[in-house]
């Protein structure tokens, strides 16, 4: 019986792949791929294998010179903190909001989904600005920070901030679509049969949700390390203490030194590569996991 | 296990955060906040100070700097950027540090010999080399057909030099007719592609980007091109007019206070004008004002009809309110 199945399933198969309606002329084929292979080359491997030889050109010493140098490092440290801080806080906030957004029926949600794609849609130039308004001395909060001797745009903690704004969306943007796909079905099973609230996030919500969760991450570390617009209106650009990662590149490239500005532009690129190659992976996971579902 | 590495991992980068902030608190840290071109004068006096002032006192001083577009550095030092120093491109923009933030006195010019400017500069025209297009003089840049790159006078000092040489000169050659003094610069500035934010951008857009005929700069900037970036690839047209940039310098008062940095931050503003300093603003391709030096690097500057901002524009105060103020002849003139 399934053997006959199998059988007619081939040759149903075999007559799709011949129908005129799947297969194009060779040339349009041909055409079509060309065009794809010409926009990635030029838009993508250009580019990238451009950084890689500048940054080298001068030899392998300039290279690592430029790494090591004291502005650099601080800046490398600097894009680390910020990370650090901002990663883990969205983290925590984006699984809130989707939990809360996809879970719970209350008034305002739809005001609270726009709310979480605001920094979508601004200029990260104008999330720069709203920090400089709170609380540079002129802004809202200035008099009250200068007397408590607390700094926080052209220093640390603006630059987090800034970080943190342009970086909230990623993980509840990721796994709000996957938790509304899930349905509650499972969650009201756990309730029945007597879960806590942590168990039930513990054991189901979140094991459900993993790999977009971790797809969240990666996307949101890889714009946190790569912010410029916003970093650069609350930075004030003192080498060796505010600069990120990309502020230092613009300012070794405004030096004309280029071959150091293609040097830590490359760090970026890197991380651009790692983190596709950990979406590639968390695709092919999802993907997996999803067929031992169906066959399950 | 794994989450007492994440503990560990969270604590040294914690700790290697707080370690430097400890061991420069008996160091003294000056910030210099400074407009786009003297990047490669400052590394060069930073590290001359540093040295002059530990001989002198046993004191170390790391001086960290700072460079932009002046205007957007001046709009940062009010909102909050401690700067104990302040190196811009022109008075208004220091005058600004007073009036909207309330950071220094009024009289800070007077503060320093030669209105607080211990060097000066001009603006000079840098042109491809062999000069393919024939520019000798502000006249070329209105022809059509002319691609002129000027940063943007909003943003930058050296814009609002440049803006106001080219306005003297039109002023000059049409016998202070203003309406065709304006409609002169209207079409210069129709000859410009791109207004980068500072000059330093801008200097990168003719160099690196090969965009444009002829780079309207700051004279140290042209001489950094020609000499350090395109040897052989540029050259320096000097127009029969053009302007006395002076870009001053004054310690920030409010700021200097506060850190405890009063008097090295003066010291480091009265070493500009030593000869040591005045030297390295020589060897960087600034015009020194100390009459010894100006004299051993006599050759190295051209001699060039200078007009002064007071007497031609009244002082800064009103070069500002008339051209570069929301409204002012820039505004009119751009937007058409």
């Amino acid at each position: 019986m399934s053997a006959t199945a199998t059988t007619q399933y081939s040759s149903y198969r075999n007559k799709v792949a011949r129908s005129r309606a799947t297969s194009e002329p060779v040339w349009i084929r041909y055409l079509l791929t060309t065009i794809a292979l010409t926009f990635l080359t030029l838009f993508l491997f250009v580019p990238l294998a451009a950084v890689f030889t500048e940054a080298l050109r001068k030899g392998f010493d300039t290279y690592i010179t430029a790494l090591v140098d004291p502005d650099a490092l601080s800046a490398i440290k600097l894009t680390f903190i910020a990370a650090l801080i901002a990663v883990p806080l969205n983290l925590v906030f984006g699984v809130a909001a989707a939990w809360a957004i996809t879970k719970f029926e209350f008034k305002g949600k739809s005001i609270l989904i726009t709310l979480i794609d605001l920094p979508f849609a601004v200029s990260p130039v104008i999330a720069g600005l709203i920090y400089v308004l709170i609380f540079g001395i002129q802004g809202w909060f200035g008099s009250a920070l200068v007397d408590n001797d607390i700094k926080v745009i052209f220093a640390i903690p603006g630059i987090v901030l800034a970080t943190i704004f342009v970086t909230f969306p990623f993980v509840a943007r990721e796994l709000i679509p996957l938790m509304q796909a899930q349905g509650k079905d499972e969650e009201e099973a756990g309730l029945v049969l007597g879960a806590s609230g942590w168990q039930i996030l513990w054991r189901i919500t979140l094991p459900n949700v993993k790999w977009g969760l971790l797809y969240g991450v990666i996307l949101t570390n890889a714009r946190a390390m790569g912010e410029f617009g916003a970093v650069s209106v609350v930075s004030g650009h003192i080498r060796g203490m505010t600069n990120t990662l990309p502020l230092h590149v613009e300012i070794l490239y405004n030096e004309y030194n280029y071959a150091a500005a293609f040097a830590v532009a490359s760090l970026l690129a890197l991380l651009a590569l790692v983190t596709l190659a950990l979406k590639t992976f968390i695709e092919w996971q999802v993907a997996r996991n999803a067929i031992q579902h169906e066959s399950a | 296990m794994k989450k007492s590495l994440l503990a560990i991992a969270v604590l040294a980068a914690a700790l290697s955060f707080a370690a430097p902030i400890t061991a420069s608190a008996k160091d003294i840290t000056l910030l210099n906040v400074s407009y786009d071109p003297t990047r490669e004068l400052y590394q060069d006096f930073n590290a001359a100070f540093s040295k002059y002032w530990l001989a002198k006192t046993g004191d170390k001083v790391t001086v960290k700097a700072s460079h932009g577009g002046s205007g957007k550095q001046a709009r940062a030092i009010i909102d909050g950027l401690d700067a104990d120093v302040a190196t811009l491109a022109l008075a208004y923009d220091v005058d600004q540090l007073h009036e909207k933030g309330k950071l220094i006195p009024k009289d800070w010019q007077k503060r320093l010999s030669h209105n607080s400017s211990p060097y000066t500069s001009t603006i000079v025209l840098l042109v491809r080399k062999g000069n393919p297009k024939g520019i000798k003089d502000w006249d070329d840049l209105v022809k059509p057909g002319i691609s002129v790159i000027t940063p943007n006078p909003k943003t930058s000092g050296g814009a609002r030099w440049n803006y106001l040489a080219a306005w003297a000169f039109a002023q000059k050659k049409f016998g202070g007719d203003e309406a065709k003094t304006k409609e002169f610069v209207g079409k210069l500035l129709k000859n410009v592609p791109v207004l980068d934010t500072g000059a330093r951008g801008s200097t990168t857009t003719f160099v690196e980007r090969g965009i444009g005929d002829v780079l309207l700069a700051w004279e140290n900037e042209a001489f950094l091109a020609q000499k350090e970036l395109g040897v052989g690839k540029f050259e320096i047209i000097v127009p029969s007019l053009s302007i006395l940039a002076e870009p001053p310098v004054t310690v920030v008062d409010k700021f200097a206070k506060k850190h405890g940095t009063e008097a090295v931050a003066k010291a480091y503003l009265d070493y500009l004008y030593t000869e040591e300093g005045q030297e390295i603003a020589a060897k960087n391709y600034y015009r020194p004002t100390l009459e010894s030096v100006a004299k051993k690097y006599e050759s190295q500057f051209p001699k060039v009809n200078l007009i002064k901002i007071d007497d031609a524009f009244g002082g800064w105060q009103k070069a500002q309110k008339t051209h570069f103020s929301d409204g002012g002849t820039f505004d009119q003139i751009y937007q058409k």
